[in-house]
């Protein structure tokens, strides 16, 4: 238990030491899409019966923030140790699996609610709501952090090169996440590209955070949760085998 | 729990590299231990399995009797390794690189040990300064000091003098010293064979996997210097030769034990007084094994 706080601690102190970059320089980027996205695209859509498009896109954007950090905080600190090679001091100690997952987990999900929340702070003023229901707000925030925090674990456990995790990024995790509905409603989709954003687990950790804001969403909070929390609940599955076998970490 | 360290059989593949080939030894609780070997020979594989940073193909490692794979929690709180590579955290400062290596071990507040291990290694004045900030040398000594937060038992350094100066060598050498008279089993490697002849009482011998010599350090060294000759005479030897030269017969001729090559003056002298002929004579080849063994000795000098 110790070794889980102290590795959680350090973890959590790696990204605040360099708050700037890892907390307000994403917070900055967010900020000009909602001022981007929102200029451009206001007058033209309506996308829930007395939602405005600018209020629509917060709850999105900050999803999309916080998926994004909580991906970059497990995976850049592991690849990073792994690189310098510091990684040992972690392997020789006894940490277990459970212990070493828990902290890079926990670690990522502070991170990413840390940027969400100022996301949140920044962008409020262009009209969004009290959340409707703050629990499912807080639950789908968690919940999506964890499921890419996850993610980035295992891309940091299974990458050798920056360049590989940088593809890893590029290639899954960026489709993913633009692909999800943060800028539009998938209801006005074609039914081709609705169909293919309903197998985009991303998609759901949107939907289920906007309806905490607005009571109203694409599908069911519940089903959204459910998916979320079944795509968390596999991944961590994955991520502890992997960690339990040695794979990459102890050859 | 016989043995402080105990390995049985290990082997160990790199793709077609074999690196390490069925080894077994065992070191005793509050041995003084040095393994050597050249570049490439198998130390550092070794050291890293015994720490559980890799897996050994096959065969079986204890520390304190705890097995390093199905057993890990306890053999890991047993065990205290000094990586070679020089590695460190950018972000953080020695203090805090050492406070939570303590607790990794699951150790809360080790501020009193960490002060005593800061000044044993001499860095009691670099405890703020970031890692970034250190020398080559002090970056090893913080790899020093995170290898003892837990007071380990069984300590193993992979080459700790690597890179550093002359002073810090023997203040670093005299606190590993320390550490071993107080009762900690020391396991080194090194390039410097004269301090594994000045430190370690047993040595073992690596040479691309395979363990090649493992004895008490005066037996090596007595060993080292020695050399078998083997002679055809003319008539039979004379017994004060056979006597203080271990001579045996094998196919009709003579086989005697110099301590040193330098005696063969002595012996062919004693032949000649006694009027027998040397027919053939012949020193038989040190092959590499010994020449590293050699090459050991002539460290000393
Ligand atoms: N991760 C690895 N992948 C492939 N080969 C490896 C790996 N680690 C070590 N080897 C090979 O195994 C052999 C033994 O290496 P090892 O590092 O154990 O040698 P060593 O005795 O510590 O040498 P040195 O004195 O240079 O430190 C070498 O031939 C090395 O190239
Ligand atoms: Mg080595």
């Amino acid at each position: 238990m110790q070794g889980f706080l102290t590795l959680f601690k350090k973890e959590i102190l790696r990204f605040w030491k360099v708050a700037f970059q890892t907390v307000a320089a994403p917070v900055l980027t967010a900020l000009l899409y909602q001022l981007i996205f929102s200029h451009v695209l206001s007058r033209h859509v309506e996308a829930y019966p007395g939602v405005s498009y600018t209020a629509f896109l917060i709850p999105g954007l900050t999803m999309m923030s916080m998926a994004q950090n909580a991906f970059a905080n497990s995976s850049s600190s592991l690849i990073q140790s792994k690189i310098t090679g510091n990684i040992v001091f972690l392997l020789l100690p006894p940490l277990s699996a459970l212990e070493f997952f828990g902290a890079y987990l926990l670690a990522s999900v502070v991170r990413g609610m840390v940027v969400g929340a100022g996301v949140l702070l920044v962008t409020a003023w262009f009209g969004l709501p009290l959340p409707a229901n703050p629990l499912w707000v807080l639950l789908f925030a968690a919940l999506g952090c964890g499921v890419l925090g996850t993610l980035g674990i295992i891309a940091g456990i299974w990458a050798d090169k920056f360049d590989q995790l940088a593809a890893f990024q590029n290639f899954i995790i960026m489709p993913l996440t633009f692909l999800s509905g943060v800028f539009y409603s998938i209801s006005g989709l074609p039914p081709l590209w609705k169909a293919v954003s309903h197998l985009n687990p991303v998609f759901y950790m949107i939907d289920g955070f906007r309806y905490g804001f607005f009571g109203q969403a694409d599908v069911s909070p519940w089903l959204a949760a459910a998916v979320v929390a079944g795509s968390f609940l596999l991944l961590s599955a994955w991520a502890l085998h992997l960690l339990r076998s040695g794979y990459k970490l102890r050859q | 729990m016989s043995h402080a360290i105990s390995i049985e059989s290990v082997s160990k593949r790199f793709g077609t590299l074999q690196a390490l080939d069925d080894i077994s030894f065992t070191v005793a609780h509050g041995e003084f231990f040095a393994l050597l070997g050249p570049n490439g020979a198998g130390k550092t594989t070794l050291i890293s399995a015994m720490g559980g940073l890799s897996r050994p193909d096959s065969g079986r490692i204890r520390i304190m009797g705890h097995d390093a794979v199905s057993d890990t929690r306890a053999a890991r709180m047993q065990l205290g390794v000094v990586p070679q590579e020089l590695v460190f955290d950018p972000f953080f400062t020695v203090r805090e690189t050492l406070v939570f290596q303590s607790g990794y071990f699951g150790i809360r507040h080790n501020d009193a040990w960490v002060d005593e291990l800061l000044f044993k290694l001499g860095l009691p004045d670099k405890a703020n300064t970031n890692m970034r900030a250190l020398s080559g040398g002090m970056k090893r000594r913080v790899m020093v000091a995170q290898a003892l937060v837990h007071r380990p038992p069984v300590i193993v350094l992979d080459e700790p003098t690597a890179g550093v100066d002359v002073e810090l060598r023997q203040s670093l050498w005299a606190f590993v010293q320390e550490l071993n008279d107080a009762g900690h089993t020391i396991v080194l490697t090194t390039h410097y064979l004269e301090e594994a002849e000045a430190l370690c009482s047993r040595i073992a011998m690596m040479k691309k996997g395979r363990l090649i010599a493992l004895e008490a350090k005066d037996k090596l060294l007595a060993h080292s210097a020695s050399r078998e000759i083997s002679l055809k005479l003319s008539g039979p030897l004379p017994a004060t030769l056979a006597a203080s030269y271990q001579a045996r017969e094998t196919d009709g001729r003579q086989i005697l034990v110099l301590p040193d090559i330098a005696r063969l003056e002595d012996v062919l002298r004693e032949l000649r007084l006694a009027a027998v002929e040397v027919r053939e004579l012949s020193v038989h080849e040190t092959d590499l094994e010994q020449v590293f063994v050699e090459l050991m000795h002539g460290g000393k000098k």
